[in-house]
């Protein structure tokens, strides 16, 4: 047999990653911020979450103002909602079924059974009693899914595609969660950087289940600045944008020197991103203005995934001009 | 303990193809010692597991899609090994006898000019393609896989009820259904002398390659071509391309480019020798067949006639499987190879013939009438069990289009213990072996039982109620 890989299966797995890295970060989102907002607002501000993920107007024409029961269910059960949690591992499990003939079929049937477990599940799921059991338990599950993945994937060119798209997701989700948790807890720009409720930032660390890696790097005090600086550019941290980043790199070029795969433009972009972070103090991004640096970032990377769309899944420029992003295959 | 689980068993007369005298003796003996609750238990544990390794086929409704399990009963048929070896050299005379006759269909036409079969049978057949005349293929080999429909009557004898010489779905199941027992019955298997299955998707694989313009330079590749995960046979096209360690492809993977066929991959075009399709003729190129298929390759069939790349099966082969068609099959079979059939047909009468017709409305309530072109048990009257309304909107169908219908007598199908629901008992069952061609036949040493699981029914196929059984053959 030849040593090649279908287009196609190449971006069904690089989706199919990056819908199950979106399931297990919206899950982290949605249990801190319901931690969160119970302290610091005496009511439950959802609308960060709304805005994190740009789905403020969507949601108010269908729902109007945004309560906690209201943005949960939006954001757990809604199968209309191409945002929610049930929907991202509907996306994962379709873009698996396509993959079924490359994978392995433990993969296939864990994601079976968590789709079907999820699709299942109705409000009751959401009583706040339940609600970080629920959301630990999908965590838990998408991680499951990771750990199959590890033990049993054939590692040749899909694995490597696999990994690009877990990374640049998780750079991705890891720029949304500071844009979102930062703003939240300093509301007004002349706050940053002043010291805030400890508590609050322990949180944060969390639930991008970095806190045990911060202590051991950091032992002074938590300040704003220097979560930022962890979550950003911290060279082992595995949901570090810098480390994302690095790994992306790696994978790239390894497809390049070793499939002799194309693919230099995308290179050349998350090279230079690696570069630049490299070259880069979380005071110098924290005084051009954090949220303008994480909107950059969010930008190259919908540019990288265009690149290597381009390059690799045979939607050249051509064919893709006047498209949307394809995000491989959507459950429908 | 319960009850054993063919203690209480009764065929009611039937012919049954566990209790028959013969060489199923050991399996009886084997049944005797598990209770019914138990083989109950391991059985659904066993279906459960199927909807979670998602070994389903997919249902559609307006809304919604529901991936549903083929219903599955733990207690096997079982066949000995002296009578499969009647059967193998039964289907593969009746697979030798196709390949002959799509290809003289497409060369001379000698068995229509010496009179053998009707001229507008052939020509006339929906599924006759213009396009393979005079198309040469390695060996003359058309069906490279065929699934040939085999039952028993109440005296015991074999018959074939129908050839699947397109696209015969269903050995998924086969090997799936003995991978269920080897988990849920370790017991029952262990050293039983148990024919084995494994080799089905190796022997495909090798037998699309033999026909297959490969280079010398070692380039061969073979795919699959499927219509997409939304067909509901997907999971069979996944469980094959696995199998035969090829990859699965659709539509839009594939694109010809001066008459050849390439796969798009993450590198550059790479050349495809082989396609086994699991898409219809009709679809399979919308500038030959359909213009409206999406699930077909622009520039497929030039391709092909160009010699540049195999389809398995080939194009056309549907000319020689429908119900008319078969009605002549024994007659080809002495035409093409001087023997006499090892497995009879189910006697046929073709309603296109007036004498044919005239016996069919004679005795309606007698016979089954099916119609020639349809698949999946859809469109046929048992005339023994339909209502006087359904055998008058039956005589009004066949007089509109005689041409259409075949009437054959009602068999009594053979039956196995099959487990209802809270006893063993008999149901109907048929058999679906699978040959493999490519210079030469391979029968796979097994097939597809399907069994009715209502209670009388005689209709096995899974859109209409049936389910199925692992089918042992003996050494």
């Amino acid at each position: 047999l030849s040593d090649f890989l279908l287009a196609r299966d190449a971006e069904n797995l690089f989706w199919l990653a990056r819908y199950v890295e979106r399931a297990e970060n919206l899950a982290r989102i949605l249990d801190v911020n319901a931690t969160f907002s119970r302290d610091i607002r005496g009511g439950r501000d959802w609308l960060p979450v709304l805005q994190l993920n740009a789905d403020e107007r969507r949601f108010r024409e269908r729902h109007g103002d945004p309560t906690a029961d209201a943005v949960l269910r939006f954001y757990v059960l809604d199968r209309d909602n191409p945002t929610s949690i049930v929907s991202a591992i509907a996306s994962a499990r379709a873009n698996a079924k396509a993959l079924r003939p490359q994978t392995s079929r433990e993969m296939w049937a864990q994601l079976n059974v968590l789709h079907n477990w999820v699709a299942g599940l109705d409000d009751q799921a959401l009583v706040a009693s339940e609600l970080t059991r629920l959301l630990g338990r999908i965590r838990e599950a998408c991680q499951t899914h990771t750990g199959v993945t590890e033990g049993t994937f054939y590692r040749d060119q899909g694995w490597h595609f696999y990994w690009l798209g877990r990374y640049i997701e998780r750079a991705d989700q890891t720029t949304r969660l500071l844009d979102i948790k930062y703003h939240l807890l300093l509301p007004r720009g002349q706050d940053v950087g002043s010291a805030l409720d400890l508590g609050q930032w322990n949180a944060l660390l969390r639930s991008a289940a970095g806190y045990h890696a911060f202590r051991r790097i950091e032992s002074g005090a938590i300040t704003p600045a220097k979560v930022a600086g962890f979550l950003l550019l911290d060279g082992h941290f595995p949901r570090s944008v810098a480390l994302c980043v690095g790994e992306g790199e790696h994978l790239l070029s390894e497809l390049r020197s070793r499939w002799l795969l194309g693919g230099a433009d995308a290179l050349a972009a998350i090279r230079s991103l690696r570069e630049r972070l490299g070259g880069l103090t979380i005071d110098a991004i924290l005084a051009g203005g954090l949220h303008e640096f994480l909107d950059d970032l969010q930008q190259r990377f919908i540019a990288l995934t265009t690149d290597l769309s381009a390059a690799f899944f045979g939607h050249g420029p051509a064919q893709s001009q006047g498209q949307s992003q394809r995000q491989g295959v959507t459950a429908a | 303990m319960g009850d054993a689980v063919l203690s209480g068993y009764d065929p009611g007369g039937f012919y049954c193809e566990m209790t028959r005298p013969g060489s199923t003796g050991p399996i009886r003996d084997r049944l005797s010692s598990l209770d019914i609750a138990d083989l109950k238990e391991r059985a659904l544990r066993a279906q459960a597991e199927l909807h979670d390794l998602g070994i389903t086929f997919t249902v559609y409704s307006e809304k919604d899609a529901i991936d549903r399990v083929l219903p599955f009963d733990a207690i096997p048929r079982v066949i000995s090994g002296e009578e499969w070896r009647r059967i193998e050299r039964g289907v593969i005379q009746r697979v030798t006898t196709l390949n002959l006759l799509i290809h003289d269909v497409y060369h001379d036409q000698k068995i229509i000019k010496d009179g053998v079969i009707p001229a507008d049978l052939v020509l006339g057949n929906p599924n006759y393609r213009e396009a393979m005349q005079g198309v040469d293929l390695p060996f003359g080999t058309y069906v490279n896989v065929c699934g040939t429909d085999i039952i028993r009557d109440d005296g015991g004898t074999l018959m074939v009820l129908e050839d699947n010489a397109r696209t015969p779905s269903g050995v998924s199941y086969v090997v799936e259904n003995r991978h269920l027992m080897l988990r849920a019955f370790p017991d029952l298997l262990d050293g039983i002398g148990l024919r084995s299955i494994d080799e089905y998707g190796i022997r495909l694989a090798a037998a699309l390659r033999e026909v297959a313009p490969c280079d010398g330079d070692g380039g061969c590749e073979a795919v699959l071509l499927s219509p997409g995960p939304y067909n509901s046979a997907y999971f069979e096209h996944v469980f094959l391309a696995r199998e035969m360690g090829i990859p699965l492809v659709m539509s839009g993977d594939l694109v010809v480019e001066d008459d050849r066929v390439y796969v798009r991959t993450t590198g550059r075009l790479t050349p495809v020798r082989a396609i086994y399709r699991r898409i219809d003729d009709d679809f399979l190129d919308p500038q030959a067949f359909r213009p409206d298929s999406l699930l077909g390759v622009p520039g497929l069939m030039r391709a092909y006639r160009a010699g540049n790349v195999a389809l398995a099966n080939a194009v056309g082969t549907g000319v020689a499987d429908d119900k008319a068609v078969y009605a002549y099959l024994p007659r080809a079979i002495r035409y093409y190879l001087g023997e006499e059939p090892v497995l009879p047909n189910v006697e046929t009468h073709i309603c296109r013939e007036p004498e044919a017709l005239r016996y069919t409305l004679e005795h309606l309530d007698e016979l089954v009438v099916k119609p020639v072109g349809e698949a999946g048990g859809y469109g046929i009257t048992i005339g023994p069990r339909a209502s006087k309304a359904e055998l008058e909107a039956c005589r009004e169908k066949l007089l509109a289009d005689p041409a259409n219908y075949i009437s054959q007598p009602c068999i009594s199908l053979s039956v196995s213990p099959t487990l209802a629901d809270g006893a063993v008992e008999p149901r109907h069952v048929d058999l679906r072996p699978f040959a493999i061609t490519g210079s030469s036949t391979w029968v796979l040493p097994g097939g597809l039982t399907r069994v009715a699981l209502r209670k009388g029914s005689l209709v096995v196929n899974s859109s209409q109620g049936g389910g199925s059984k692992d089918t042992w053959i003996l050494e």
